[in-house]
């Protein structure tokens, strides 16, 4: 089973251009974060990928890897939301 | 096995991003019990130490919550045990000495306020609680992050007028002595009828003689939120839908806060003590109570409708707010300040919004007349009149209200304070100046009310 603790999710919008996931999932494989499902769509002309991960084996610390990925959201001009999951399931469920 | 819900994670950054969903305080409650002495020395170096002891981690812990939920906790407090307590014992007591460890101890370890200088006397006074009073102002002009409050009266034991006048001196007297910075010393003093003892939100917050050693108590925010899925709502929707919309997003706001909240007690090792279910405002555009009225349907806060659309608001926001979590405590319940609300500064400014007004409010919310500029020479009897009507308010209807009242020194009705920060800026509101002197000066004690015999 997952443990709802080590899952974040990542959440990447913005105009659609050529190799958003594939900058996003080099990061995150230099980091040993693990991918566990992606879902992409177009929404009112943005693109917009929300991919659930698992980081109970990241390299680095927390702080470090959101770091990392807030400067790559600069290089790729696209926003990028870090959270851990459980603030998703625990806003949305009674 | 995995599964996520795009549409309820598009919607909670959208919340955070575009409504100001945020976290307003995460406020630790620590007992100074443990540091009474005899000497006014010893007990604030107790004091010092306590809170550096039990406090060092907060900011650096809450920091780290933040970014891993990407969700602001706007303010790190404290919340300590009335110091006219902690205090009375010292035979040499300075309270004003008191008050300058404990700031520069909240300096020390980075919070935005400490709170807890305070006096509980709805039912009469101790000696040391008669020399703590005399010394509020001094201690408020000479501190920084240092919050006051005093507990005038209670539904079980009545109020004390003797202490409502004596707070309209405290308020006159902290407004001159920090004249030239807006009279600053009165938006960090608050008097109460009925106080909380486990109140995450300041002026007011206060460690109760009845809380744990310490504990973690959370406050949270999100008008925006409120007022955006109102808006989204047909124009002929009834009022009934109107609350149900309010109702779900209450329960997501404190969710979310009590989740964050449950972490950090986790992380600093201490007990998660309650959550305020909560709608703070701050005088940034989108995060204010009056747009909820003007989503509502009325054209400013103060319109003929009001003070329902605002009893539905606090009644909602507690409906939705009870479900996501198990311990609710605090305030509850909708703050209506001026001056942190850009809405509400308007409704004042077009003539919309007046002090009766607000009063009537403060019957059906949390909490009172709170962060309102009078003219700098109100007298005191008018103060203590204005504050006895509060607290008759709370006395009778077993609720919290509470004054935090600014007489701008030097300043007239059109003109405007500016606090800075939360605390925005504030139209100073005409009184009604009506000779009150001979009622307010017979003072003593006004008996509890009958419905305070229910044994």
């Amino acid at each position: 089973m997952d443990d709802v603790q080590n899952q974040i999710i990542i959440t990447v919008t913005g105009k659609d251009k050529v190799g958003i996931v594939a900058n996003v999932s080099n990061y995150l494989a230099k980091f040993k974060v693990n991918i566990e499902d992606i879902k992409q769509t177009i929404m009112q002309d943005s693109f917009v990928m929300i991919m659930l991960c698992d980081i109970k084996d990241m390299s680095v610390s927390f702080k470090e890897f959101k770091d990392g990925i807030l400067e790559l959201s600069n290089e790729l001009k696209m926003e990028i939301w870090v959270q851990k999951k459980d603030i998703f399931d625990k806003m949305h469920t009674v | 096995m995995s599964n996520f819900n795009q549409q309820q994670i598009l919607q909670t950054i959208e919340m955070i991003k575009v409504h100001n969903l945020d976290i307003r305080t995460v406020t630790l409650s620590l007992s100074l019990r443990d540091c009474a002495s005899t000497s006014t020395h010893t007990t604030a170096a107790k004091i010092y130490d306590k809170i550096l002891k039990y406090s060092k981690n907060l900011v650096e812990y809450a920091n780290e919550i933040e970014n891993m939920y990407s969700i602001p906790i706007v303010n790190k407090r404290i919340a300590l045990t009335p110091i006219s307590i902690v205090g009375e014992a010292c035979e040499d007591i300075d309270y004003v000495y008191l008050a300058q460890t404990i700031d520069k101890a909240a300096h020390e370890v980075g919070v935005d306020f400490i709170g807890g200088f305070s006096a509980l006397v709805d039912k009469g006074f101790t000696k040391g609680d008669l020399k703590f009073f005399e010394q509020i102002p001094d201690a408020l002009a000479s501190t920084k992050k240092l919050c006051s409050s005093v507990n005038l009266g209670t539904s079980k034991a009545g109020i004390n007028m003797d202490a409502v006048l004596k707070t309209a001196d405290v308020i006159k007297k902290c407004a001159f002595l920090t004249k030239d910075e807006a009279s600053i010393a009165c938006a960090k003093f608050v008097c109460f009828c009925n106080a909380v003892t486990d109140n995450p939100f300041m002026a007011g917050a206060f460690c109760g003689i009845n809380e744990p050693e310490c504990a973690l108590n959370i406050g949270v925010s999100g008008p925006g939120v409120i007022s955006s899925a109102i808006e989204n709502l047909d124009i002929k929707a009834d009022l009934g839908i109107v609350g149900e919309t309010i109702k779900k997003m209450a329960f997501k706001i404190t969710a979310a806060g009590e989740l964050i909240g449950r972490k950090l007690a986790q992380k600093l090792d201490i007990p998660f003590g309650i959550i305020d279910l909560s709608l703070a405002p701050t005088p940034k555009k989108g995060d204010s109570i009056a747009e909820i009225f003007k989503a509502m349907g009325l054209e400013q806060a103060g319109a003929p409708g009001t003070t329902l659309a605002l009893a539905m608001l606090n009644d909602s926001v507690k409906k939705g707010g009870i479900m996501a979590s198990n311990y609710v405590g605090g305030l509850s319940g909708a703050f209506i300040p001026v001056s942190e609300d850009s809405g509400m500064i308007e409704a004042v400014e077009k003539g919309s919004l007046t002090i009766d007004k607000l009063e009537a409010m403060t019957s059906v919310c949390s909490v009172g007349l709170d962060m309102i500029a009078i003219p700098g020479d109100t007298k005191n009897t008018t103060i203590a009149g204005i504050i006895a009507d509060e607290m008759a308010i709370g006395m009778i209807n077993k609720k919290t209200t509470a004054v935090r009242i600014i007489p701008a020194i030097g300043k007239n009705v059109g003109d405007s304070v500016e606090f800075g920060g939360l605390l925005g800026h504030a139209p100073v509101m005409k009184v009604n100046e009506f000779n009150n002197d001979i009622f307010v000066n017979r003072a003593g004690r006004v008996s509890a009310p009958l419905h305070s015999l229910n044994n």
